[in-house]
């Protein structure tokens, strides 16, 4: 593939950056015109979620498309992905306080002690170092242990597909779909794995 | 000590006027999401509204839910799991001819059709309604007490429960053709419970039909119980001599009991019961023992341990 054009350099990372913001004036609008269901604010909850969750998948398929497809330009946007995967957290744990709860927090303590909000807060407050040091000039300081710190966020992958699952009623699927694409990706990764489909797909170009 | 360039400092005028900016954004934000939730009302897909000239508050005071939001914000796990999807789902769904076989341990066995049920002088009532998932509504349902129908068909002594079976119509209803609970939806009463005159055989809302996605023809209400107790469609009811053993019991046993009284300190295994949204509010409530008919139900449980007996 030839990820050297102008297209790739310039304009994929630009589209990338719309893409992920593109969902907040969408959410105002529905928002306004009623489409979040009877319950706006528990659909406003479940949405910022989800897209925070997508995003942080997305992030995770950066690495494994450069490495076994050799699609380098996805490394160009891995860091966004995970920078505003963090943005739509917070703007879901505001939403639950500040609206869900109305800052009572007596009443977010009778929540908070749930295993699956317990979970879904310790994956929030894992990606606040990830998002501070995914940061010039954090990178080159950290050195070696950028890479070592940042490995973190299969952990929180994990996590936030087990509070999703957490959420649901019994019969609900989706959750675990979400919870068998990140274990897929981080198999992925293994590097007898990696190098096996890597000499396939990009050898045989 | 570091030196600073007079230059490097924001002028207060400005940081202030960037505070300004961002307590407006979220300001902004927060008057869209409460704007948002008040109006709540989606587009209308097949409920038209009857005219309504009944009560427009329950016996606390709070206001009636919109129709839009009743009509369209449905657990009803036959036609989907997204709540939104149920009222274009049921929308086709046949109510008519519809008939309910009430028999078991009776002296009188009978099979009604929904016309037969206008002799038992079916009555307005609003009820609080709270789901299991910590959010409620305030309906106005037009039914008629169950017990009206329990004397015509005269449980024998033995009877110590009912049993309510909907209908199984894997046809028209897409989910029963998974197995996603196990169909047809059951659930049941103790007989004091079946007996108590708030607990409503439901054929209307609104001072109209029962729309579909509500249950249409004929549903159970029990308030002061979660939502998911309120079969709908029912077709069969039978007097047992035993505990029946409801569809969510037999899904998750450990998450819904017999019982399922709303009561705000005994949790969800998962979530907490203490505090639910009213639709078409802002923020939450505290739960009220028993949804708030304590007064009525209480003496029903007494001496029960309500943890165990969840």
């Amino acid at each position: 593939m030839n990820t050297k054009n102008r297209f790739f350099e310039y304009w994929f990372p630009i589209l990338v950056h719309i893409a992920c913001l593109l969902p907040i004036p969408v959410l105002l609008f529905d928002a306004w015109q009623g489409y979040l269901t009877a319950d706006p604010i528990r659909g406003a909850i479940l949405r910022t979620g989800k897209i925070a969750l997508v995003l942080l998948v997305l992030s995770l398929v950066c690495t494994p498309l450069n490495t076994i497809f050799g699609f380098s330009p996805a490394l160009r946007v891995r860091r966004a992905l995970g920078d505003y995967s963090f943005l739509y957290v917070c703007i879901h744990f505001a939403i639950f306080v500040g609206l869900d709860y109305g800052f009572n927090f007596i009443y977010i303590g009778y929540e908070i002690i749930k295993l699956y909000a317990l979970v879904g807060l310790i994956a929030g407050i894992l990606l606040i170092p990830l998002a501070i040091t995914s940061f010039p000039p954090w990178p080159k300081r950290l050195g070696k242990n950028w890479k070592r710190l940042h490995s973190i966020v299969y952990g929180i992958d994990f996590l936030a597909a087990y509070h999703y699952i957490l959420v649901v009623k019994q019969g609900v699927i989706e959750p675990y779909l979400w919870m068998i694409l990140i274990i897929f990706l981080l198999v992925l990764r293994l590097p007898p794995i990696r190098h096996f489909l890597s000499g396939f797909f990009i050898h045989q170009d | 000590m570091v030196k600073i360039d007079p230059s490097e400092i924001t002028p207060k005028r400005l940081y202030l006027s960037r505070r300004q900016f961002i307590g407006a954004a979220g300001a902004t934000i927060a008057g869209a999401m409460a704007l948002a939730a008040c109006k709540g009302n989606l587009p209308s897909v097949t409920a038209t509204e009857p005219p309504y000239n009944g009560a427009t508050t329950d016996e606390l005071g709070a206001t009636l839910t919109l129709y839009g939001d009743i009509t369209h914000y449905n657990n009803y796990y036959e036609f989907s799991t997204d709540k939104t999807a149920v009222a274009g789902l049921a929308a086709n769904f046949p109510t008519s001819p519809w008939s309910i076989e009430v028999s078991g341990l009776v002296s009188n066995p009978k099979t009604y059709t929904i016309a037969d049920l206008q002799q038992f002088s079916p009555e307005e009532r609003v009820y609080r309604l709270r789901c299991v998932e910590a959010w409620s509504m305030v309906i106005p349902w037009t039914g008629f007490p169950l017990h009206r129908l329990l004397d015509d068909v005269k449980p024998t002594s033995e009877a110590t429960n009912v049993k309510f079976t909907a209908i199984l119509d894997p046809t028209d209803m897409p989910l029963q053709g998974s197995n996603l609970l196990s169909w047809p939806y059951v659930e049941g009463l103790r007989m004091d419970e079946a007996m108590h005159d708030l607990t409503l055989m439901v054929t209307g809302m609104y001072g109209g039909d029962l729309p579909k996605q509500d249950g249409a023809p004929i549903r159970l209400v029990v308030p002061w119980k979660y939502g998911f107790k309120g079969i709908k469609t029912i077709v069969k009811i039978e007097l047992v001599n035993s505990q029946p053993t409801s569809t969510w019991m037999d899904a998750a046993p450990n998450e819904y009991g017999f019982y399922a009284n709303v009561n705000p300190n005994v949790d969800h295994p998962r979530w907490s019961q203490a505090t639910e949204r009213r639709i078409g509010e802002v923020g939450r409530m505290k739960t009220l023992m028993f949804n708030g008919y304590e007064k009525e139900v209480a003496s029903l449980y007494a001496g029960m341990d309500l943890k165990k007996n969840f």
